[in-house]
Protein backbone atom coordinates (compact mmCIF):
# COMPACT_ATOMS: atom_id res chain seq x y z
CA UNK A 1 0.00 0.00 0.00
CA UNK A 2 1.36 3.44 -0.73
CA UNK A 3 1.31 5.93 1.84
CA UNK A 4 -1.62 8.28 1.98
CA UNK A 5 -1.00 11.53 -0.37
CA UNK A 6 0.28 14.75 1.97
CA UNK A 7 -2.67 17.70 1.96
CA UNK A 8 -0.86 19.94 3.35
CA UNK A 9 -1.43 23.26 2.25
CA UNK A 10 2.17 24.92 3.04
CA UNK A 11 3.23 22.03 0.71
CA UNK A 12 1.39 22.84 -2.56
CA UNK A 13 1.18 27.16 -2.38
CA UNK A 14 4.16 28.77 -0.49
CA UNK A 15 2.70 31.84 1.16
CA UNK A 16 4.75 34.06 -0.41
CA UNK A 17 2.54 33.19 -3.74
CA UNK A 18 -0.52 34.26 -4.82
CA UNK A 19 -1.94 31.43 -6.17
CA UNK A 20 -0.70 28.25 -8.09
CA UNK A 21 -0.61 29.36 -11.08
CA UNK A 22 1.90 32.05 -10.16
CA UNK A 23 4.14 29.80 -7.98
CA UNK A 24 4.55 27.32 -11.13
CA UNK A 25 5.24 30.18 -13.60
CA UNK A 26 8.00 31.08 -10.70
CA UNK A 27 9.52 27.29 -10.66
CA UNK A 28 9.55 27.47 -14.17
CA UNK A 29 11.13 30.44 -14.79
CA UNK A 30 14.15 30.05 -11.70
CA UNK A 31 14.74 26.62 -13.73
CA UNK A 32 14.71 28.10 -17.21
CA UNK A 33 17.63 30.59 -16.18
CA UNK A 34 19.29 27.70 -14.66
CA UNK A 35 19.18 26.44 -17.92
CA UNK A 36 20.60 29.10 -19.62
CA UNK A 37 23.07 29.53 -18.04
CA UNK A 38 24.02 25.35 -18.88
CA UNK A 39 23.58 25.76 -22.59
CA UNK A 40 26.55 28.55 -22.47
CA UNK A 41 28.44 26.40 -20.37
CA UNK A 42 28.58 23.69 -22.66
CA UNK A 43 28.29 26.42 -25.58
CA UNK A 44 31.61 27.26 -24.36
CA UNK A 45 32.84 23.49 -24.89
CA UNK A 46 30.70 23.79 -28.44
CA UNK A 47 32.34 26.57 -29.96
CA UNK A 48 36.12 25.48 -28.54
CA UNK A 49 34.84 22.20 -31.17
CA UNK A 50 33.96 24.15 -33.85
CA UNK A 51 37.01 26.03 -33.31
CA UNK A 52 39.53 23.55 -33.61
CA UNK A 53 36.87 21.11 -35.72
CA UNK A 54 37.59 23.81 -38.22
CA UNK A 55 41.37 24.55 -37.71
CA UNK A 56 42.30 20.71 -38.18
CA UNK A 57 39.34 18.99 -39.90
CA UNK A 58 41.28 15.50 -41.14
CA UNK A 59 42.54 15.30 -37.69
CA UNK A 60 38.99 15.70 -36.06
CA UNK A 61 37.51 13.21 -39.42
CA UNK A 62 40.09 10.37 -38.85
CA UNK A 63 39.49 10.36 -34.91
CA UNK A 64 36.15 10.32 -35.17
CA UNK A 65 35.91 7.14 -37.11
CA UNK A 66 37.59 5.24 -33.89
CA UNK A 67 33.85 6.54 -32.16
CA UNK A 68 31.83 3.24 -31.66
CA UNK A 69 28.82 4.53 -33.90
CA UNK A 70 26.57 1.29 -32.83
CA UNK A 71 27.20 2.66 -29.25
CA UNK A 72 26.32 6.18 -30.11
CA UNK A 73 23.40 5.53 -31.93
CA UNK A 74 22.48 3.08 -29.13
CA UNK A 75 22.60 5.90 -26.42
CA UNK A 76 20.88 8.54 -28.30
CA UNK A 77 17.96 5.94 -28.68
CA UNK A 78 18.25 5.03 -25.04
CA UNK A 79 18.08 8.83 -24.07
CA UNK A 80 15.28 10.06 -26.64
CA UNK A 81 13.42 6.81 -25.11
CA UNK A 82 14.02 8.63 -21.40
CA UNK A 83 12.66 11.93 -22.54
CA UNK A 84 9.51 10.20 -23.64
CA UNK A 85 9.42 8.66 -20.02
CA UNK A 86 9.66 11.74 -18.32
CA UNK A 87 7.31 13.45 -20.50
CA UNK A 88 4.97 10.90 -19.50
CA UNK A 89 5.66 10.80 -15.74
CA UNK A 90 5.05 15.00 -15.84
CA UNK A 91 1.41 13.51 -17.49
CA UNK A 92 0.91 11.40 -14.55
CA UNK A 93 1.70 13.24 -11.55
CA UNK A 94 -0.71 15.89 -13.11
CA UNK A 95 -3.59 13.24 -13.68
CA UNK A 96 -2.78 12.00 -10.77
CA UNK A 97 -1.78 8.75 -10.68
CA UNK A 98 1.02 7.41 -8.92
CA UNK A 99 1.57 4.14 -9.71
CA UNK A 100 1.76 4.99 -13.14
CA UNK A 101 4.45 8.36 -11.67
CA UNK A 102 6.47 6.30 -9.93
CA UNK A 103 6.58 3.66 -12.89
CA UNK A 104 7.63 6.08 -15.13
CA UNK A 105 10.44 7.56 -12.78
CA UNK A 106 11.67 4.55 -12.67
CA UNK A 107 11.75 3.32 -16.36
CA UNK A 108 13.49 6.72 -16.84
CA UNK A 109 16.36 6.37 -14.27
CA UNK A 110 16.75 3.08 -15.68
CA UNK A 111 17.67 4.05 -18.66
CA UNK A 112 19.64 6.78 -17.59
CA UNK A 113 21.83 3.73 -16.01
CA UNK A 114 21.94 1.91 -19.28
CA UNK A 115 22.84 5.22 -21.13
CA UNK A 116 25.63 5.09 -18.42
CA UNK A 117 26.57 1.54 -18.64
CA UNK A 118 27.28 2.20 -22.60
CA UNK A 119 29.28 5.34 -21.84
CA UNK A 120 31.23 3.39 -19.64
CA UNK A 121 31.82 0.45 -21.90
CA UNK A 122 33.14 2.47 -24.42
CA UNK A 123 35.67 4.68 -22.48
CA UNK A 124 37.06 1.12 -21.31
CA UNK A 125 37.05 0.52 -24.69
CA UNK A 126 38.74 3.89 -25.27
CA UNK A 127 41.39 3.09 -23.08
CA UNK A 128 42.20 -0.47 -23.76
CA UNK A 129 42.91 1.17 -27.64
CA UNK A 130 45.17 3.60 -26.51
CA UNK A 131 42.84 6.55 -27.31
CA UNK A 132 43.28 8.57 -23.70
CA UNK A 133 45.29 11.64 -24.22
CA UNK A 134 47.91 11.40 -22.32
CA UNK A 135 47.90 8.46 -21.33
CA UNK A 136 49.55 6.49 -23.84
CA UNK A 137 48.42 7.61 -26.44
CA UNK A 138 48.74 5.94 -30.07
CA UNK A 139 47.37 7.13 -33.27
CA UNK A 140 48.84 7.68 -36.65
CA UNK A 141 52.03 9.73 -37.01
CA UNK A 142 50.47 12.47 -39.10
CA UNK A 143 47.74 13.22 -37.19
CA UNK A 144 49.19 12.45 -33.38
CA UNK A 145 48.87 16.08 -31.64
CA UNK A 146 45.72 17.01 -33.18
CA UNK A 147 43.43 13.59 -32.76
CA UNK A 148 44.77 14.22 -29.30
CA UNK A 149 42.99 17.64 -29.10
CA UNK A 150 39.50 15.99 -30.73
CA UNK A 151 39.94 12.90 -27.94
CA UNK A 152 40.70 15.74 -25.00
CA UNK A 153 37.11 17.26 -26.15
CA UNK A 154 35.19 14.28 -26.49
CA UNK A 155 36.02 13.06 -22.98
CA UNK A 156 35.47 16.92 -21.44
CA UNK A 157 31.97 17.18 -23.14
CA UNK A 158 30.78 13.76 -22.99
CA UNK A 159 31.97 13.58 -19.29
CA UNK A 160 30.28 16.79 -18.02
CA UNK A 161 27.21 15.04 -19.57
CA UNK A 162 27.03 11.81 -17.99
CA UNK A 163 27.93 14.11 -14.64
CA UNK A 164 24.46 15.61 -15.48
CA UNK A 165 23.16 12.22 -15.94
CA UNK A 166 24.68 11.22 -12.45
CA UNK A 167 22.90 14.42 -11.21
CA UNK A 168 19.91 13.71 -13.16
CA UNK A 169 19.26 10.33 -11.52
CA UNK A 170 20.15 11.77 -7.94
CA UNK A 171 17.35 14.36 -8.44
CA UNK A 172 14.91 11.59 -10.09
CA UNK A 173 15.45 8.99 -6.75
CA UNK A 174 14.63 12.22 -4.90
CA UNK A 175 11.19 12.68 -6.97
CA UNK A 176 10.70 8.97 -6.74
CA UNK A 177 10.87 9.39 -3.00
CA UNK A 178 8.51 12.43 -3.20
CA UNK A 179 6.19 10.29 -5.20
CA UNK A 180 6.08 7.47 -3.19
CA UNK A 181 5.73 9.52 0.60
CA UNK A 182 2.31 11.38 -1.23
CA UNK A 183 4.60 14.88 -1.51
CA UNK A 184 3.27 14.76 -5.47
CA UNK A 185 -0.10 15.84 -5.41
CA UNK A 186 -2.51 16.61 -8.98
CA UNK A 187 -2.10 20.03 -7.19
CA UNK A 188 1.47 20.24 -6.54
CA UNK A 189 3.75 18.97 -9.19
CA UNK A 190 6.39 21.30 -10.01
CA UNK A 191 9.32 19.18 -8.82
CA UNK A 192 8.35 16.74 -10.99
CA UNK A 193 7.82 19.18 -13.78
CA UNK A 194 11.22 21.19 -13.58
CA UNK A 195 13.06 17.97 -12.72
CA UNK A 196 11.76 17.04 -16.46
CA UNK A 197 12.84 20.17 -17.92
CA UNK A 198 16.62 19.35 -16.24
CA UNK A 199 16.03 15.92 -18.02
CA UNK A 200 15.02 16.67 -21.24
CA UNK A 201 18.14 19.42 -21.33
CA UNK A 202 20.36 16.66 -21.02
CA UNK A 203 19.32 14.94 -23.81
CA UNK A 204 19.23 17.88 -25.86
CA UNK A 205 22.65 18.37 -24.85
CA UNK A 206 23.65 15.02 -26.40
CA UNK A 207 21.07 15.33 -29.44
CA UNK A 208 23.78 18.00 -30.42
CA UNK A 209 27.31 15.86 -29.31
CA UNK A 210 25.79 12.76 -30.76
CA UNK A 211 26.28 13.93 -34.96
CA UNK A 212 29.15 15.90 -34.12
CA UNK A 213 31.46 13.35 -32.37
CA UNK A 214 30.34 10.30 -33.61
CA UNK A 215 29.23 10.42 -37.09
CA UNK A 216 31.27 13.78 -38.85
CA UNK A 217 33.98 10.87 -40.30
CA UNK A 218 31.51 8.26 -42.11
CA UNK A 219 30.99 9.62 -45.41
CA UNK A 220 34.71 9.39 -46.06
CA UNK A 221 35.88 6.11 -47.89
CA UNK A 222 38.77 3.88 -47.40
CA UNK B 1 -4.89 25.31 -11.14
CA UNK B 2 -5.24 26.42 -14.80
CA UNK B 3 -2.97 24.55 -16.54
CA UNK B 4 -2.85 22.31 -19.53
CA UNK B 5 -2.31 18.94 -19.64
CA UNK B 6 -1.38 17.34 -22.79
CA UNK B 7 -2.59 14.58 -24.45
CA UNK B 8 -0.23 11.11 -24.59
CA UNK B 9 -0.81 11.32 -27.91
CA UNK B 10 1.43 14.19 -28.41
CA UNK B 11 4.00 13.13 -26.58
CA UNK B 12 3.88 9.68 -28.46
CA UNK B 13 4.04 11.55 -32.02
CA UNK B 14 6.90 13.79 -30.98
CA UNK B 15 8.69 10.52 -29.68
CA UNK B 16 8.46 8.49 -33.17
CA UNK B 17 9.67 11.96 -35.28
CA UNK B 18 12.46 11.96 -32.61
CA UNK B 19 13.31 8.36 -33.43
CA UNK B 20 13.08 9.00 -36.88
CA UNK B 21 15.20 11.93 -36.97
CA UNK B 22 17.80 9.75 -35.19
CA UNK B 23 17.68 7.01 -37.46
CA UNK B 24 18.26 9.79 -40.49
CA UNK B 25 20.92 11.37 -38.72
CA UNK B 26 22.99 8.07 -38.26
CA UNK B 27 22.14 6.59 -42.17
CA UNK B 28 22.91 10.45 -43.79
CA UNK B 29 26.18 11.04 -42.30
CA UNK B 30 27.47 7.64 -44.42
CA UNK B 31 26.60 9.24 -48.13
CA UNK B 32 29.09 11.98 -49.10
CA UNK B 33 27.19 15.40 -49.36
CA UNK B 34 30.88 17.31 -49.04
CA UNK B 35 30.53 20.24 -47.07
CA UNK B 36 26.76 19.58 -46.36
CA UNK B 37 27.42 16.53 -44.50
CA UNK B 38 28.27 18.74 -40.94
CA UNK B 39 25.00 21.05 -41.96
CA UNK B 40 22.47 18.37 -43.03
CA UNK B 41 23.43 16.79 -39.20
CA UNK B 42 23.02 19.90 -37.02
CA UNK B 43 19.76 21.21 -38.78
CA UNK B 44 18.01 17.48 -38.12
CA UNK B 45 19.76 18.09 -34.37
CA UNK B 46 18.49 21.91 -34.51
CA UNK B 47 15.16 20.11 -35.33
CA UNK B 48 15.26 17.92 -32.62
CA UNK B 49 16.32 20.21 -30.09
CA UNK B 50 13.28 22.56 -31.06
CA UNK B 51 10.62 19.93 -31.01
CA UNK B 52 11.82 18.45 -27.82
CA UNK B 53 11.96 22.28 -26.35
CA UNK B 54 8.37 22.93 -27.87
CA UNK B 55 6.55 20.11 -26.69
CA UNK B 56 8.68 17.59 -23.81
CA UNK B 57 9.17 21.12 -22.13
CA UNK B 58 5.57 22.32 -22.68
CA UNK B 59 7.33 25.62 -23.89
CA UNK B 60 4.64 26.44 -26.63
CA UNK B 61 2.22 26.64 -23.92
CA UNK B 62 4.19 28.43 -21.55
CA UNK B 63 4.05 32.45 -20.84
CA UNK B 64 5.72 35.07 -22.72
CA UNK B 65 8.14 35.27 -20.01
CA UNK B 66 9.33 32.30 -20.44
CA UNK B 67 9.58 31.93 -23.92
CA UNK B 68 11.50 35.35 -23.24
CA UNK B 69 14.01 33.58 -21.32
CA UNK B 70 14.02 30.42 -23.91
CA UNK B 71 14.94 32.53 -27.07
CA UNK B 72 17.75 34.25 -24.48
CA UNK B 73 19.63 31.47 -24.48
CA UNK B 74 19.50 30.54 -28.08
CA UNK B 75 20.29 34.52 -28.83
CA UNK B 76 23.58 34.49 -26.45
CA UNK B 77 24.70 31.20 -27.47
CA UNK B 78 24.59 32.66 -31.21
CA UNK B 79 26.55 35.87 -29.68
CA UNK B 80 29.43 33.30 -28.25
CA UNK B 81 29.33 31.33 -31.38
CA UNK B 82 29.33 34.27 -34.10
CA UNK B 83 31.84 36.44 -32.11
CA UNK B 84 34.25 33.45 -31.80
CA UNK B 85 34.30 32.47 -35.69
CA UNK B 86 34.34 35.93 -36.84
CA UNK B 87 37.30 36.07 -34.98
CA UNK B 88 39.08 32.61 -35.87
CA UNK B 89 37.29 32.07 -39.36
CA UNK B 90 38.70 35.59 -40.52
CA UNK B 91 42.32 35.46 -39.59
CA UNK B 92 44.84 35.37 -41.99
CA UNK B 93 42.30 37.33 -44.29
CA UNK B 94 44.31 41.16 -44.24
CA UNK B 95 47.48 39.94 -44.48
CA UNK B 96 49.56 41.92 -41.49
CA UNK B 97 52.66 43.75 -42.59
Amino acid sequence: MLPEAVHEYSRALAHQFDDAGQQKEAATLGMWVFLVTEVLFFGGLFATYLVYRNWYPEAFTAASREMLVWAGTTNTFVLITSSLTMALAVHAAQTGSRRLLMMFLVITMALGCVFLGIKAFEYYTEFVEHHVPGLGFQFEAAQFQHAQLFFSLYFVMTGLHAIHMIIGLGIMSVMLWWAYSGVITPEYTNPIEISGLYWHFVDIVWIFLFPLLYLIGRHVHG
Amino acid sequence: MAEHILPKRIYYTIFGILVFCTYLTWQVAYFDLGPLNTIVALAIAVFKATIVVLFFMHVRYSTRLTWAVVLGSVFWLGILLALTMSDYLSRGWVPLS
